[in-house]
């Protein structure tokens, strides 16, 4: 098994380009502030400007952490789904965990409605939105783990999990069509993903539960290593299918899960990180993957927000929209170019 | 001319294998007895669907047995935790890997995970045996290829070279030469038999190969929709046990020849 140690330098090119989309995420936007004020900023020391202080602090920071943390939580939960169901086209979305908060979600924004004046907007706050996602991806996560329990095949989750897509993009389509013009904006608006606007307090409680995915995650990777011979195989070597499964569907659900709760649905990083991963790690030694997918997970996302961004423009395009344009063709080219995919 | 007693790794007494459906049992194959030594290439014959896939199944500890016994090292394979069982025995499964993107080198690695820390990474001793499972194998010069490269015969020498990276005294092959040509058969075959001599392994393989088995193993089995028999290939052929396996009209078994004949 190949190590850490053979892909040094792709780690250290990695770091440095990580750092380097970082402070050009910060650095870009409807305001463009220099390079080196940036790293003033940063340092101690004050930029120029004030309110170049005020937007990189406030602002900018909280932002350039917060897709640093969904993007590599979410590639690292593509790269555990693609490894468990041993499918390439897998993500950190096929165990329903999105349609769980997007339910979550179109019940409070949609579903407040119905209660009405006072009540209603009461209910409509930021906190609020997180917290009935969570609840929304928590509540199919317990369904997935019974199911895990009671189901020996992993291909049966699989499909269970798009069946709980399916059945919560009905009931959001139902809700929808009983809302008014407002509130579905408002529904749609949450669905676009945004990176943004998150308090201190909230970026904190992301990265623990990011952290946590993470170490579950690197710690199950001699498992995750046994799971690609296949399960019979596996279970042959001494590992235990049942405990390695919950481990890996608990690591996906925290980390899919807290950060579609935090930052929304957000597409394609998921699939499509793990898969541009491998083209430069040939290895398939989860050791060396899982911090690979995790730095190139967080460049993909810094450099889609800072596209998102629009520089020298108003305007900011969705993020969930811009994962998709970059993530599909990616995708495609691959597919195209090796004419198939492997995992 | 008979040799000592030699250890008995692997023993069968009254065994039952099947499956459950609905809290029934539904049984595929009973009264199976045997007892295979170390040193022994064991060759398991029967028509299609009579059990024998089944049956390694459940001598791996894949499934659950109906009833009866199976002591490995004679102590109950029940008794075995997963770990245990995989320092005993190792598999050579038809299913191709699930990830055909690993490369030779990692594929045969993995078959030390019984013996590697939570981390995996592998020690100077289990280096040394990956080394000589390549060696074992004729299978150094694939050591970087992936998976997706090898053609069915080098797939399956790498498949064989992972259960010996297992380095376990026992193991159970399921149609090893299954899509291969006759020299792969035969090459697979002679070098079960070699790794059995000349390593003190058991090893119990299903096949279709009647003729190859009946020349090469040391005992088989021969398994029938009435009995199941455990013996030597000569004694097998004296009592006619091979002319049981499949209906008569069709085929015969020459017992001069060792070899099927079929009815003109």
């Amino acid at each position: 098994m190949q190590t850490v140690q053979t892909y040094r330098a792709y780690f250290i090119v990695l770091c440095f380009s990580l750092f380097a989309v970082f402070l050009l995420n910060i650095s870009l936007g409807s305001v463009s502030i220099p390079l080196d004020e940036v790293i003033k900023g940063f340092f101690g020391g004050n930029a120029s400007k004030e309110t170049w202080n005020y937007i990189i602090i406030d602002y900018r920071l909280p932002k350039a952490i917060t897709a640093i943390l969904a993007g590599g939580g979410l590639a690292v939960s593509g790269l555990l789904m693609q490894t468990l169901f041993r499918n390439p086209l897998a993500g950190p979305f096929v165990l329903g965990l999105s349609s769980g908060a997007s339910l979550g979600v179109a019940l409070l924004i949609l579903g407040a409605g119905a209660f009405g004046g006072f009540l209603g907007t009461a209910l409509v706050s930021e906190w609020s939105l997180v917290i009935a996602s969570a609840l929304g991806s928590f509540l199919v996560l317990l369904a997935v783990l019974m199911v895990t329990f009671r189901v020996k095949d992993t291909m049966a989750i699989l499909i269970i999990g798009l069946m709980f897509g399916s059945v919560t993009a009905a009931v959001v389509a139902v809700l929808s069509y009983f809302s008014n013009a407002e509130k579905l904006q408002q529904y749609i608006f949450w669905s676009f993903g945004s990176l943004g606007n998150q308090s201190w307090e909230g970026i904190l409680l992301l990265s623990c539960c990011t952290i946590l995915g993470i170490l579950i995650a690197f710690v199950s990777s001699k498992s995750l290593n046994g799971l690609l011979l296949g399960e019979n195989y596996a279970k042959s070597m001494g590992l235990h299918i049942k405990r390695t499964t919950l481990l890996i569907i608990l690591a996906t659900s925290i980390l899919a899960g807290s950060i579609t709760a935090f930052a929304g649905p957000i597409a394609f990083v998921g699939l499509a990180v793990p898969h541009i991963t491998r083209q430069f790690f040939k290895t398939s030694n989860h050791l060396v993957l899982i911090p690979a997918v995790l730095v190139c997970g967080s460049v993909l996302m810094l450099l889609c927000d800072t596209i998102a961004q629009l520089p020298f423009s108003e305007y900011t395009l969705p993020i969930n929209a811009i994962t998709s344009l970059v993530g599909a063709p990616v995708v495609i080219w691959l597919l195209v170019r090796k004419r198939k995919l492997l995992f | 001319m008979t040799s000592e007693p030699k250890h008995i790794t692997l023993k069968a007494q009254d065994l039952s294998v099947g499956y459950f459906s609905k809290k029934k049992e539904i049984s595929i194959s009973k009264h199976i007895n045997f007892s295979f030594s170390e040193g022994e290439l064991i060759g398991l014959v029967g028509a299609n669907g009579i059990g024998k896939s089944t049956l390694l199944r459940t001598l791996a500890g894949m499934q659950p047995k109906l009833s009866g016994n199976i002591l490995v090292k004679e102590k109950p394979l029940q008794a075995y935790s997963t770990l245990e069982l995989a320092n005993q025995i190792s598999v050579v499964l038809t299913e191709p890997p699930a990830s055909k993107n690993l490369t030779v080198l990692e594929l045969i690695s993995l078959g030390r995970q019984p013996y590697t820390s939570w981390m995996g990474t592998l020690s100077e001793k289990d280096k040394v045996a990956v080394n000589k499972a390549l060696q074992a194998t004729e299978t150094q010069e694939l050591a970087h290829r992936k998976c997706f490269e090898l053609s069915d015969g080098q797939m399956q020498r790498v498949a064989i070279a992972r259960a010996l990276a297992q380095d376990t005294p026992i193991i159970i092959l399921d149609e090893p030469t299954t899509h291969l040509d006759l020299y792969h058969r035969a090459y697979i075959l002679k070098l079960l038999k070699k790794l059995a001599s000349e390593n003190k392994k058991t090893i119990l393989f299903s096949t279709h190969e009647i003729d190859l088995a009946i020349q090469l193993s040391n005992k088989m089995m021969v398994m029938t929709d009435k009995a199941n028999y455990f013996d030597t290939p000569c004694n097998l052929i004296e009592a006619g046990h091979f002319d049981a396996l499949f209906p008569k009209d069709t085929i015969h078994f020459d017992k001069t020849t060792g070899r099927f004949s079929i009815k003109k």
